[in-house]
């Protein structure tokens, strides 16, 4: 008989010898296709189940921490992550972070299975992309691209009575489309919970109009240039600024959330515009988990709050500064509320309107990008951040596009652009191309910067 | 140097060849044309502290494996963690499915090149002390140490140190008959100290250049390198950082230290130069690369200075394994040959593409769950033949900088124009070294740049360097890789003001 993940975590926590146990145990399946040069290259199923032991000891004030995670498909694995995971506890010396754990009772979802995926989740998408790639031959096109989707099912149990379930469906998919003598790049993504919102022949249809735009091609130099960010772009620059955003890195005066002298610079205004910056587990299309699942001590985790619920939270909130992500610990230190990471990010301006299309109409003369890539921070004290423009920049003129340009490499930090964009479009969900396939959950619009500076000229195209 | 470790018991103790026999036979029921089985256990442990207290522990153990056939033309992958005779049925099973699910969209029939079959073969790293066997609380109490003795300079506020440590055993069958069992040690320790120059408000780091390495745990004891030394000049090199003057952009000569060369080969050289970039199979994440087949033989790379192997066999090389992830015997190999580029990293679907009979061994999976893909061998340069020392190199130079250590990294899509900062940079004046330099960042093309490489140091200048977290492919792969090098002197090289650019 197939051992379910409940009994499981229930085995670990009868087991563990520890004052206190966490228990997170995840089971994944997951899938994908991954193509080149109109052809299918790697493909996949993989299926595995994660267990995270952390066994406390101690007071809570002064406790210890032992944290071990294994693969969990037997009784006798689970046995000895704990026994481990006992030892380690017993012979650490107290956690910094150390904070009672989390309490409360089972979820109404506890008892339910683990949700799956299979292969045949891409069973009217791997024909569309089989006629896409016909349509893409006969019309001197080539596609590179890749299509995942995976399900985790996380059960997290603790000696302290919680037991909470988390079930999150994640997709997306990427196409890269190249004029066939290959001077020619575009690029389209999206993120997706089931597939059933994907169409291949949509996507490809856009991929060719932005091949169509690249009929002509105009040389610019570097410089500071009006350009419109789309919301996939100002997703590579905000998860970057939100993964930069650790209330102890600030409070220990190395980010550019420090505050000179000391202190954090929550409160502090870092644009004239009326935004929110914002993460909320309810929010529609991208629910993400409900409770903090840490399975180790960072900056921005503790493992001592494993399971502790997380709700709607501003980071920026009419401009200004108002959360950073936060420890029980940290949040003492910086004596700012708990608010921990959450698995979603979104940008929202008010009064944002229209859509790329419609601030293209509203442009004069202006770079539109399509992404970002090769992201790298090269000073935290400003979060000045360094990449390159990817597949596809167009020039606009007079409110149509009219050409693409050649790449860049750009040096601007993210906190800074907060604080320069004029206009902004309706929020929209989107997927990072550089961090999404790690943080896949975000709604961005696109923004007008000025003056973005396009530090020099790329040859790639 | 073969290891005198023997292969970890609790590891051939499972029941791999069983579980191998059961899956082939699976495929070939299916009148595959290849079929492979890797079962892989990988063990990590990391430490991290932050101003000597310990902030996370925690150990990590991936157990699984997969089967990947070759059926009709066409891959098909599965893999799972459930270790039992049925599960492995199954997988080959479900590879199989998926291989004739992906059919239909399959315009390109696989053909793998040949190799010897290798049969019943293990390899073992080159380590003295498995980390694994040194309590925690030892491990702790060594970096709470170093952490102190940073701490108590006046100019470090705080000090975060980390160790990472790796134990992996992959276990390797095909339906040729190449049997093998490997094991390998890798760790790296970095430590960081942070300041703030109290007249401007502004704070700065400076970190450890020890590299990641193939070695255990007397790397921190002293095999490879000198950890005293290292940990006893940080503070004052950040000090000395806190308190540069901001560089002037411009044009510069530079010398680069191996501690920040090695990044630049990683990018530049290393991505550029493997053939699945060249052939596009990349071209929706990590990239394609500027150096495609129609220039083998022919593409003017770099000076005729620039020596570049390729290598999976070099002692204590994060890349370096006895056989790859399928079944390739790993080999040693020229990338680059007086600046011209002559060679690419392959595996062996590839290399049939590149009209040659064998892989040269680059096929590489970071875990039991991921498909094999090329990854980078160890890609080095050669040193000078003769003994030319870094103050050699840095007396050539009448008004340049002296980049030690790597920081920001950041390269095109083709591999073209790139941008690096670094741990600290020293301004040369007429051949001598004349104090920190901050705020810089170094940019250039690829070609141009190595063109502009005038010189290289000798063997006593040579480093290898390299890291853990190179990433690559959909679903992400993570892959470790070293790079060796010599101290070199790059004449004529854009120095751009990274507080000007953040337009302050």
């Amino acid at each position: 008989m197939k051992v379910t993940p409940q009994e499981l975590v229930e085995h670990a926590l009868a087991t563990t010898t520890s004052d206190g146990c966490v228990v997170i145990l995840s089971t994944t399946t997951s899938t994908n296709l991954r193509w080149a040069n109109n052809t299918l290259t790697t493909n996949g199923v993989m299926h595995h189940a994660t267990v995270t032991v952390v066994a406390t000891k101690g007071p809570a004030s002064k406790a210890t921490a032992g944290v071990v995670t294994g693969s969990a498909a037997a009784f006798e694995q689970i046995t000895d992550l704990v026994e481990s995971a006992d030892a380690a506890a017993a012979a650490a010396g107290p956690a910094e972070d150390a904070q009672p754990l989390a309490t409360g009772d089972a979820d109404a979802a506890w008892n339910q299975p683990p949700g799956t995926t299979t292969v045949s989740v891409f069973d009217s998408f791997a024909p569309a992309l089989g006629e896409a790639f016909g349509r893409a031959r006969d019309a001197k096109r080539v596609l590179y691209g890749y299509v995942e989707h995976e399900v985790t099912t996380t059960y997290l149990g603790s000696s302290t009575g919680l037991r909470l379930r988390h079930e999150q469906p994640t997709g997306h998919v990427g196409i890269t489309g190249k004029s066939a003598d290959l001077t020619r790049s575009a690029w389209v993504g999206q993120a997706t919970r089931d597939f059933g919102d994907v169409d291949a022949l949509e996507l490809d249809d856009e991929l060719a109009r932005r091949l169509g735009w690249a009929a002509r091609s105009v040389d610019l130099p570097a410089g500071r240039y009006e350009t419109l960010l789309p919301p996939t772009a100002v997703a590579d620059l905000m998860v970057y600024l939100y993964w930069s955003s650790s209330a102890r890195d600030a409070f220990d005066g190395r980010s550019v959330f420090s505050r000179p002298g000391g202190g954090t610079r929550v409160g502090d205004s870092l644009s004239p515009q009326d935004l929110r910056l914002y993460s909320d587990p309810a929010l529609a299309g991208l629910e993400c988990s409900p409770f903090v699942l840490a399975p180790q001590s960072t900056s921005e985790l503790s493992v001592f709050d494993n399971g502790l619920p997380v709700s709607e939270t501003d980071w920026i909130r009419g401009g200004e500064l108002s959360s950073l992500l936060q420890t029980r610990h940290s949040a003492e230190l910086t004596s700012l509320p708990v608010t921990p990471a959450i698995d979603n990010l979104a940008l929202s301006v008010t009064p944002g309107q229209g859509s790329v299309d419609d601030m293209v109409a509203r442009t004069e003369r202006g770079l539109l990008l399509t992404c970002l890539w090769y992201i790298r921070e090269v000073d935290p004290q400003t979060l000045l951040l360094t990449g390159l423009t990817r597949d596809g920049v167009y020039l606009v003129e007079n409110g149509e596009v009219t050409g693409a340009v050649n790449n860049f490499r750009f040096n601007e930090s993210p906190v800074d652009l907060l604080g320069r964009f004029t206009d902004a479009g309706a929020t929209v969900p989107t997927i990072s191309r550089e961090w999404g396939d790690y943080f896949p959950r975000t709604a961005m619009p696109t923004l007008r910067v000025p003056d973005f500076n396009m530090s020099s000229v790329s040859q790639a195209s | 140097m073969a290891s005198t470790h023997p292969i970890d018991p609790a590891f051939t103790s499972l029941p791999l060849r069983r579980l191998a026999d059961a899956a082939l036979q699976r495929a070939k029921d299916f009148s595959v044309e290849h079929a492979d089985f890797r079962l892989e256990r990988i063990r990590t442990q990391d430490i991290s502290l932050r101003d000597a207290a310990l902030q996370g522990a925690s150990d990590h153990e991936q157990l699984g494996f997969a089967v990947r056939v070759v059926l009709d033309g066409t891959w098909g992958f599965a893999s799972t963690d459930v270790l039992n005779k049925e599960s492995a049925v199954r997988a080959a099973e479900e590879a199989v499915r998926v291989a004739q699910i992906a059919r239909p969209i399959n315009s390109e029939r696989i053909e793998l090149a040949p190799e010897p079959v290798h049969d019943d073969r293990t390899w073992v790293s080159a380590y003295e002390v498995d980390p694994f066997t040194i309590p925690l609380a030892d491990k702790v109490a060594l970096l709470a140490q170093w952490s102190e003795d940073l701490l108590r300079h006046p100019v470090v506020a705080h000090v975060t140190a980390g160790l990472r440590q790796v134990f992996e055993n992959k276990y390797y069958a095909d339906s040729a008959g190449t049997v093998t069992t490997q094991q390998r040690v890798r760790l790296y320790p970095v430590l960081e100290a942070f300041g703030v120059d109290e007249a401007s408000g502004r704070f700065d780091s400076m970190r450890t250049i020890a590299p990641p390495v193939g070695r255990g745990w007397e790397y921190l004891t002293g095999a490879g390198w000198d950890w005293q030394r290292e940990l006893a000049e940080l503070p004052g090199h950040l000090a000395e950082k806190l308190k540069a003057p901001s560089v002037e952009p411009g044009t510069y000569d530079l010398v680069v230290d191996p501690s920040n060369l090695w990044l630049t080969i990683h990018e530049s050289i290393g991505h550029a130069t493997e053939l699945d970039r060249a052939l596009g199979y990349e071209a929706n994440y990590a990239g394609t690369s500027f150096a495609t087949l129609d220039k083998l033989g022919t593409l003017k790379y770099g000076s005729p200075a620039l020596q570049v192997t390729g290598d999976r066999t070099v002692e204590h090389g994060l890349a370096t394994i006895g056989y790859d992830d399928e079944g390739t015997q790993t080999q040693r190999w020229d990338l680059v040959s007086d600046g011209v580029l002559v060679g690419y990293q392959l595996d062996r679907r590839m290399a049939p593409m590149l009209g040659l009979e064998r892989s040269n061994g680059c096929a590489f999976a970071d875990s039991p769950g991921h498909i094999p893909i090329q990854r980078m061998a160890n890609v080095s340069i050669k040193p000078a033949e003769s003994d030319v020392s870094t103050e050699d190199l840095i007396s050539h130079v009448e008004r340049g900088i002296y980049v030690v250590g790597d920081k920001s990294w950041s390269i095109d899509m083709q591999r073209y124009n790139f941008q690096f900062t670094g741990q600290r940079f020293f301004a040369i004046e007429n051949g001598r070294l004349a104090g920190q330099l901050r705020d810089v960042a170094y940019q250039a093309t690829t070609t141009d740049f190595w063109g502009s490489m005038e010189a290289v140091g000798g063997p006593d200048t040579w480093v290898l360097g390299g890291a853990f977290n190179c990433g690559k492919a959909q679903p992400g792969q993570v892959a470790p890789v070293s790079h060796g090098c010599p101290a070199a002197l790059f004449r004529d090289i854009r120095i751009l003001n990274t507080a000007t650019e953040s337009g302050r």
